[in-house]
């Protein structure tokens, strides 16, 4: 099972793709107000995150996460659970 | 402290660094109604292409009788609840009519289309359930899987081996899952692979819902929508529709093969407190479904006309949805370039639909040209011309 660290490098890969060009990716970036994502880029990334994974993260969780950071962990979380 | 408005600062700002003066193609004033498909706005006459009035029947003589007729003998409105003051016999009329129109059991009014998916998705799914939508589906579905409190999972527009995926990772969730999704999409009026989506529910289970909002009217022998038109309306378990597009009025419904279709009258939050649709509105809806049914003729003008329309903008080189159907959406570059190009257009006498991103797939502007049986072919022409007369504007700019 990955680790937080190894969920956390994966969604960066994919953020890259999705961000604006130049864009200063770090964990804890604001993916709307910092990063300047719309509604749906962020649900974009979650099929992404849901690929790589192999699991269902359900977009009701999008109210609670703001950054990569609190992605991974609520995927880790997932992981754990099944 | 921020005030209450604050949050609206930024998209104020991005609308005022894009428009600066009207005629706005937000929210834009059309000063005069003429006819289905001609208009003033701005001082000009301009053809009607962005209405999605299908089939032309907001000016109908036998809607507009029907709806004055009931304006005069049961009055403006119908000042209540379906549940309580606002169910009249018209209103009952209209649902068994529907339901004799869908051949199925059980059809419930709503007082606008949006309301009809809040309506009906809304109440369906409960916190233990599960939503599986298409990617692409109107803010109305979205919008009311918030209502739901149920897990949401969108699956890639049109890929029903996406949805299959997804089901799949539910494992025994499927059995009660409601997969969403929508005839003609409105935004690029490409159509749902249901034969494919309804496969992949055979397989996994779990209720289908298709929303023929842009296909009621349009698709189908008799006008049903896509699942009439693929054969397989047996295997949808709900079908939502609006009054607003096909049939010229206001208006949704619900129809299942599910009896207890009707139970949702008791639960469902925007069908209770809310006002029931005038009488004059039940009224025209009546006669246009009737119409629906016994004038297939309108459905055929409507394809030849968007069939002429979508070739001639795709001969001219334009980028266009993926096939002919009444929305032709023409893909743009920035939204910039999509402003410059819908006054453009306007100045030539046509009026479409500009579309922005986020509302639009991919993050590209677009003319969305809504195309209508009572269009005739030299108005189709004249859009075509407008189109051809504005496309070295984007030759000039390319893709920003």
């Amino acid at each position: 099972m990955p680790q937080h660290e190894q969920i956390l490098e994966r969604l960066m890969a994919h953020l890259e793709r999705l961000a604006p060009p130049d864009s200063n990716l770090h964990p804890d970036i604001d993916l709307v107000s910092e990063l300047g994502l719309d509604s749906v880029k962020v649900m974009d990334l979650m099929l992404d995150a849901e690929d790589e994974f192999d699991i269902s993260v359900p977009l009701n969780i999008l109210a609670d996460i703001r950054t990569p950071n609190q992605l991974a962990q609520a995927i880790n979380k997932l992981l754990e659970s099944q | 402290m921020m005030s209450l408005f604050d949050k609206f600062q930024s998209l104020s700002d991005a609308r005022h660094a894009l428009i600066q003066a009207e005629p706005s193609p937000i929210g834009t004033r059309i000063d005069e109604v003429l006819s289905p498909t001609e208009g003033r706005v701005d001082g000009r006459s301009v053809i009607l292409a962005g209405t999605n009035n299908y089939l032309g029947l907001t000016f109908d003589p036998d809607c507009i009788a029907a709806a004055h007729d009931a304006l005069d003998q049961e009055g403006t409105g119908t000042t209540g609840s379906r549940m309580a003051n606002g169910s009249y016999v018209s209103h009952t009329r209209l649902e068994e009519e529907l339901a004799r129109f869908f051949a199925r059991p059980s059809a419930v009014v709503f007082s606008t289309g949006y309301m009809a998916n809040l309506g009906l998705i809304g109440t369906l799914a409960g916190a233990d359930d599960v939503i599986v939508l298409d990617a692409d589906c109107h803010a109305s579905i979205y919008d009311a899987c918030r209502l739901t409190g149920a897990d949401i999972i969108r699956f890639r527009h049109n890929d029903a081996g996406d949805l299959e995926k997804r089901l799949r990772r539910l494992g025994e969730r499927t059995a009660n899952a409601l997969i969403v999704v929508e005839g003609i999409y409105s935004m690029l009026g490409d159509q749902a692979p249901l034969r494919e989506i309804v496969a992949v529910k055979r397989r996994h289970g779990g209720y289908l819902l298709v929303d023929e909002a842009h296909s009621l009217g349009v698709l189908g022998a008799h006008g049903r929508g896509l699942a009439e038109a693929e054969g397989v309306e047996a295997d949808v378990d709900f079908v939502v529709g609006t009054f607003s597009k096909s049939l010229g009025a206001i208006g949704g419904f619900a129809v299942s093969h599910h009896p207890q279709l009707d139970m949702i009258r008791y639960a469902s939050r925007p069908y209770i407190f809310t006002a029931s649709p005038s009488p004059a509105t039940i009224a025209s809806v009546r006669v246009a479904l009737d119409i629906v049914a016994s004038r297939p003729a309108l459905r055929r003008q409507l394809w030849a006309n968007a069939e002429r329309l979508y070739h001639g903008l795709a001969r001219l080189g334009f980028e266009l949805g993926p096939e002919p159907g009444p929305v032709v959406a023409t893909l743009l570059g920035s939204p910039q370039q999509g402003v410059a190009f819908w006054h453009g257009l306007l100045e030539r006498g046509v009026y479409v639909n500009l579309v922005l991103p986020p509302a639009t797939p991919g993050g590209r502007a677009l003319m969305r040209i809504s195309v209508s049986a009572a269009h005739d072919t030299a108005q189709i022409d004249r859009i075509i011309a407008a189109f051809a007369a504005l496309k070295p504007m984007l030759d000039h700019h390319g893709h920003e």
